[in-house]
């Protein structure tokens, strides 16, 4: 386990300094860890656990918008937790349980945990068809076409910067529709 | 949307970069200043005997308290803007300004005194100080909880109450050079009365405005 959350740390810092594909080994890494702790979570809250595929994409959005918080000198994982921890306790609220949840939940997961049946999230794709038309086109070109910044920018005759800017601000408003639900 | 259809649309936004929360804090914090100080102005002013004032070690003795108290409260809220931290190990500083304030109370015992010691607690401005530095706080705080949502606080009533106590230590920085009361008794009466309440303003808005 402590190896793991070293190769994270090391992953976020060459994230950090530019590697873009450093950052989606990471996010693809800690995504198993994250969907477990949300299904330990609705389980002992009552709630299906099948449900949690939307609670690791609110999580995943805000790993990525508030990275800005790391300290490149501090181990990720606690980090990681803390936020996770901050959106699932939300999420759960949300759906109208107080539960408490400990951050060893998440540093317990074992990285063999069997994959589970889990509904689709939902939440996410449904903010997205609220986006303004540029955010949304951009943000569904690159999710599910699985285009390029580069190609995206071709096929809507914009330049790549302006791409660039539409894409943040989509994943920023909808992390912020997200929250006002 | 997949999950890993998410995570392939934010590695592809990974060159974009935030600005530190710090600045963040700052810009917004200056924005808001003129506004506090347009209240200063327009409300109450400087003292007009403030030459002679600033001679007397316990007329500065107050700023040194509100800045301590201001600068102590911004560092901890940087510290509680990112999500794994608590007080623990920070709180120490808002010792600062107490200390500050217990010196100068010994200080004062210590000298010989015109009038007595509830007199100089109760001074002339006590209801002048309790609304007036809430006052002045306020769009102080409003900034400082704006610029905090930038960070990502998991602990957002304990984060308010800090930007409370910082506006409180910025708008008591503002009224000190107005009020003629500076016996340390007075200041760690009124002036703590008042940063309370900006203390538990902020931590009523915290939850409400920092989330993430």
């Amino acid at each position: 386990m402590r190896e793991r959350e070293d190769e994270w740390t090391g992953l976020m810092r060459s994230a950090i300094s530019g590697d873009d594909a450093a950052y989606h080994r990471l996010l693809r890494a800690v995504t198993p860890v994250l969907r477990a702790a949300a299904r330990r979570g609705l389980t002992r809250a009552g709630q299906p656990a099948d449900q949690s595929e939307d609670i690791v994409q609110d999580i995943l959005l805000a790993v990525h918008l508030k990275r800005h918080t790391w300290d490149a000198s501090a181990p990720f994982a606690p980090w990681l937790f803390a936020i996770a921890r901050n959106k699932l306790i939300d999420a759960l609220r949300r759906r109208g349980r107080r539960v408490f949840v400990n951050i060893d939940d998440f540093a317990e997961t074992l990285p063999g945990e069997p994959a589970a049946e889990t509904v689709p999230a939902g939440e996410v794709e449904a903010q997205l068809q609220s986006l303004p038309a540029r955010q949304r086109d951009v943000l569904q070109s690159i999710a599910v076409d699985s285009a390029s910044i580069q190609d995206t920018a071709k096929k809507f005759a914009m330049s790549e910067g302006a791409v660039r800017v539409a894409l943040h601000r989509g994943l920023a408003s909808l992390t912020a529709r997200l929250r006002g639900k | 949307m997949e999950t890993d259809q998410l995570i392939r649309t934010l590695a592809a936004d990974n060159a974009h970069r935030a600005r530190p929360v710090g600045s963040v804090l700052a810009l917004s914090l200056l924005l808001a200043a003129p506004v506090s100080i347009a209240i200063f102005v327009a409300e109450l002013g400087v003292r007009p005997d403030v030459m002679t004032a600033m001679r007397n070690p316990f007329f500065d003795l107050k700023f040194a308290v509100t800045l301590a108290l201001a600068i102590s409260a911004i560092a901890i809220s940087l510290h509680l803007s990112r999500p794994e931290a608590s007080l623990r190990g920070w709180a120490w500083l808002l010792l600062i300004p107490i200390g500050l304030l217990v010196a100068g109370i010994g200080g004062e015992m210590m000298m010989p005194q015109r009038a007595p010691m509830m007199t100089r607690l109760i001074g002339r401005n006590a209801w002048n100080c309790l609304t007036s530095i809430p006052l002045m706080a306020l769009p102080l705080l409003v900034a400082a909880l704006l610029g905090l949502r930038h960070g990502a606080p998991t602990r957002p009533a304990v984060a308010g109450a800090i930007a409370g106590l910082l506006s409180a230590g910025l708008a008591a920085t503002l009224y000190a050079s107005h009020c003629t009361d500076d016996s340390p008794l007075f200041v760690a009466t009124w002036y703590t009365i008042a940063a309370a309440l900006v203390a538990a303003i902020g931590a009523l808005a915290g939850p409400r405005m920092l989330r993430f």
